[in-house]
């Protein structure tokens, strides 16, 4: 029993530091110095090579548009730290939050190794890795992630089925770009698999207890799901970039898992006894939606403060 | 187990003679244990406390994740305020083995009925302060709570163990978010400094008021529930922190800090303890703004708290 | 004080760190049902850590003897993990049922 719940002999108490960094992994949080795949450069180790035949543009605004989903979807789950309606899920929103922020480190750093022309250009001497030129110093109009991620946090059933829709979605194109030519994408999905399941299945408990819960958490339930309805057609659109790479065998055409995903909801909403919602889709602007860069007017906000100390020290160490 | 089994009809004074010979062999006391009311009363407020810290405390440092300057950065700092929200989880725990429960607890804490350590009041006024209150504020909380890992109360005891671990980790991030920044610009180096003269006399005031005003220490001390005096341990962090600030090339704000030969340890000047009693008295300049943050979290949470309680029982009843 | 409002189930957590080991008591979280408190167990008390095998049952479910036990002070709580009878306040009779 002592080697893994560790109750160090009392004398070592005395000193503040002795015995506490352990390195017994599996209880929570003691054993690395940094959360796995938090580390300096997210890459190292991994096989970057761009596969044969693939257009590096192509590749590397793929792995911006899966990117930029993450990074904007973790940023709105993070805001609901100390947040939460009680500590259990203020812990699984953070969890989530991190998981989507591993994928996006990865996949900003993909990006940026694909192909340097997507990174924004630093003054001389900024020590500023890529994945942070993307995500710090980029206009709203570069990112490309659809615009479910980036909806101003609404309550806990917003959250709850923003997460169910998001996870559902991008569980689906992950079970597929384990596949992908490209070895960095085939890494990141298949660690990502198990994460995403884990989202679902927090968001479908959820969405199942809520619906069933009270007559208030119902009600809050369907109000949720008529707000974010309009939303879910565009997680299937095929954008060019994203034909493109499915075309190279490094990405996945979204439209080709809608029936997964839809037969994934349509069991999440019969558990709950909750009727599929038939509000139309939103359109977008003179035809462009999120993937295209075209987004609502909260992510201009959200990114103003996300960057604003990053860009205040472009030359900065952090 | 040495324990003598109670007799049917033992006495109080049975029971509180076996009670002080558990804490007097630096046994455990358990959660179905005998305890003297004052023992059980006093441990609910210390571990509450302990607990309320960590939730208010996930304010100050969470002001600052959706503006962290690097992925790398926001990850680290979300997962040590994601740690808080678990050490607050862990305490609670502790606390509902001696029979009251989170709700009541956060309920007495909405109500201004129990406190939460003070330094939390003070606010976060820019990112090197993420790095500060790791070094010196983390710092001194594993002063104060590597001793109670050895805490006469079983449950407690052992909640600490868990915590003082990853506040360790907490506390080498800080000091390696300043160290780096130390490394950076002008701008950033007068920025950590800056923060380092704002959190060092708060930090001090985390152990408490001098031993001759602190009326409590005494009995806590004999029950075991609290194992050094508050100025014991302030001398201890200051001792630490000295060659940590040399190292890191910041100056801490205090006149009168000098290595005394003699004693062996580092002469220091006292914080302002009216300042302090004001902010235990709600008066800080962050008390209604953390109360506010937590209440308003508590009462938008209750329809969700409701649906799971309602649900869990409907589930039961569908289960009978 | 909290008439209104009842606290959700209370589960106790085991873990096995480890294959070879016995399941080791680490704490307690509130969850809505088993599966949930699995979920959360896995967050709060592992990070969902895949090695790791979990139990959770809920406090209630939990018979315990103690040393005190033949006290027939503490009897109407004899058979409780926990001997405060106020503990054990979750509500059967909510309205939905």
């Amino acid at each position: 029993m002592d080697d893994h719940v560790h109750t160090t002999p009392e004398d070592e108490h005395d000193s503040a530091y002795s015995g506490l960094l352990v390195n017994d992994a599996h209880w929570a949080f003691g054993a690395a110095p940094v959360p796995d795949g938090h580390g300096e450069d997210p890459l190292a180790g991994v096989d970057t090579t761009i596969p044969d035949g693939v257009d590096a543009a192509t590749l590397a605004t793929y792995a911006l548009m899966l990117g930029d989903d993450a990074l904007v979807m973790s940023h709105r789950l993070s805001e609901w730290t100390s947040n939460a309606p009680d500590l259990e899920d203020d812990i699984a929103l953070s969890n989530i939050s991190l998981d989507l922020l591993g994928q996006a480190r990865l996949l900003l750093a993909r990006a940026a190794k694909a192909d340097a022309s997507v990174v924004p250009v630093l003054p001389e001497g900024s020590p500023v890795p890529p994945e942070d030129a993307l995500a710090f110093f980029r206009e709203a109009q570069d990112f490309r992630n659809v615009r479910l991620a980036e909806l101003v946090n609404g309550d806990f059933a917003e959250a709850t089925v923003r997460v169910l829709l998001f996870s559902t979605w991008r569980l689906a194109i992950f079970e597929r770009l384990r596949a992908s030519r490209d070895h960095v994408l085939a890494a990141v999905a298949a660690k990502g698999v198990k994460e995403l399941a884990y989202h679902r299945d927090y968001s479908a408990r959820w969405f199942v207890t809520l619906a069933q819960g009270t007559d208030e958490s119902r009600r809050r339930l369907l109000a949720a799901l008529d707000l974010l309805w309009p939303l879910w057609p565009e997680l299937f659109d095929t954008h060019a970039f994203e034909a493109a790479a499915a075309a190279a065998g490094v990405g996945v055409d979204p439209t080709s898992v809608r029936e997964a995903a839809e037969g994934v909801l349509e069991q999440v909403l019969a558990a709950a006894d909750v009727p599929r919602p038939e509000a139309p889709r939103r359109v977008g602007v003179l035809g462009r939606t999120g993937r295209d860069g075209m987004h609502g007017e909260p992510l201009g906000r959200m990114l103003a403060e996300m960057q604003s100390v990053a860009r205040a020290h472009p030359l900065g160490q952090w | 187990m040495t324990l003598t089994e109670t007799a049917p009809g033992a006495s109080e004074a049975d029971l509180e003679r076996q009670f002080e010979a558990t804490i007097a062999r630096h046994d455990r006391i358990e959660p179905r244990d005998w305890m003297p009311e004052g023992y059980r009363r006093t441990l609910v407020r210390q571990i509450a406390q302990h607990a309320h810290s960590e939730i208010i405390g996930m304010q100050p440092e969470g002001n600052w994740i959706t503006r962290a300057p690097s992925l790398r950065r926001k990850a680290i700092l979300l997962a040590k305020v994601q740690d808080e929200a678990g050490h607050g989880l862990y305490l609670y725990s502790a606390a509902e083995t001696l029979g009251v429960s989170r709700l009541e607890l956060t309920e007495l804490l909405l109500a201004g009925r129990q406190k939460y350590s003070s330094i939390f009041n003070y606010p976060t006024l820019s990112y090197a302060d993420v790095g500060t209150i790791g070094w010196l504020v983390d710092g001194a909380a594993i002063c104060n709570q590597v001793p109670l890992c050895r805490t006469s109360y079983g449950p407690y005891g052992r909640a600490m163990i868990r915590v003082c671990k990853e506040e360790s980790f907490h506390q080498r991030q800080g000091y390696e978010l300043l160290a780096t920044m130390m490394r950076g610009t002008d701008e950033q180096r007068a920025m950590v400094q800056e923060s380092v003269n704002r959190f060092w006399w708060p930090a001090l005031m985390m152990f408490g008021p001098p031993d001759a005003d602190s009326p409590n220490t005494a009995q806590s001390m004999a029950w075991g529930i609290k194992r050094n005096t508050n100025d014991e341990l302030r001398q201890k962090f200051v001792d630490m922190s000295v060659p940590q600030a040399e190292a890191l090339g910041v100056t801490l704000p205090d006149p009168e800090l000098r290595w005394n030969e003699e004693r062996g340890h580092h002469d220091f000047g006292q914080p302002d303890w009216e300042e302090f009693m004001e902010g235990v008295k709600g008066n800080g300049p962050c008390n209604a703004q953390r109360m506010a943050h937590r209440r308003r979290a508590h009462e938008e949470g209750a329809w969700v708290r409701e649906a799971a309680t309602a649900y869990a029982a409907k589930q039961r009843g569908a289960a009978s | 004080m909290s008439t209104v409002e009842k606290e959700w189930p209370l589960y106790e957590v085991f873990v096995r760190g480890k294959r070879g080991l016995n399941h080791v008591h680490v704490g307690s979280l509130h969850a809505a049902d088993d599966r949930m408190a699995l979920l959360h167990a896995r967050d709060v008390y592992t990070r969902r850590n895949e090695g790791v095998s979990i139990w959770v049952v809920r406090a209630d479910a939990i018979a315990a003897s103690s040393p005190d036990e033949k006290d027939p002070m503490f009897a109407p709580s004899g058979d409780k993990v926990y001997r405060h009878p106020t503990f054990y306040d979750i509500p059967d009779n909510v309205p939905h049922m």
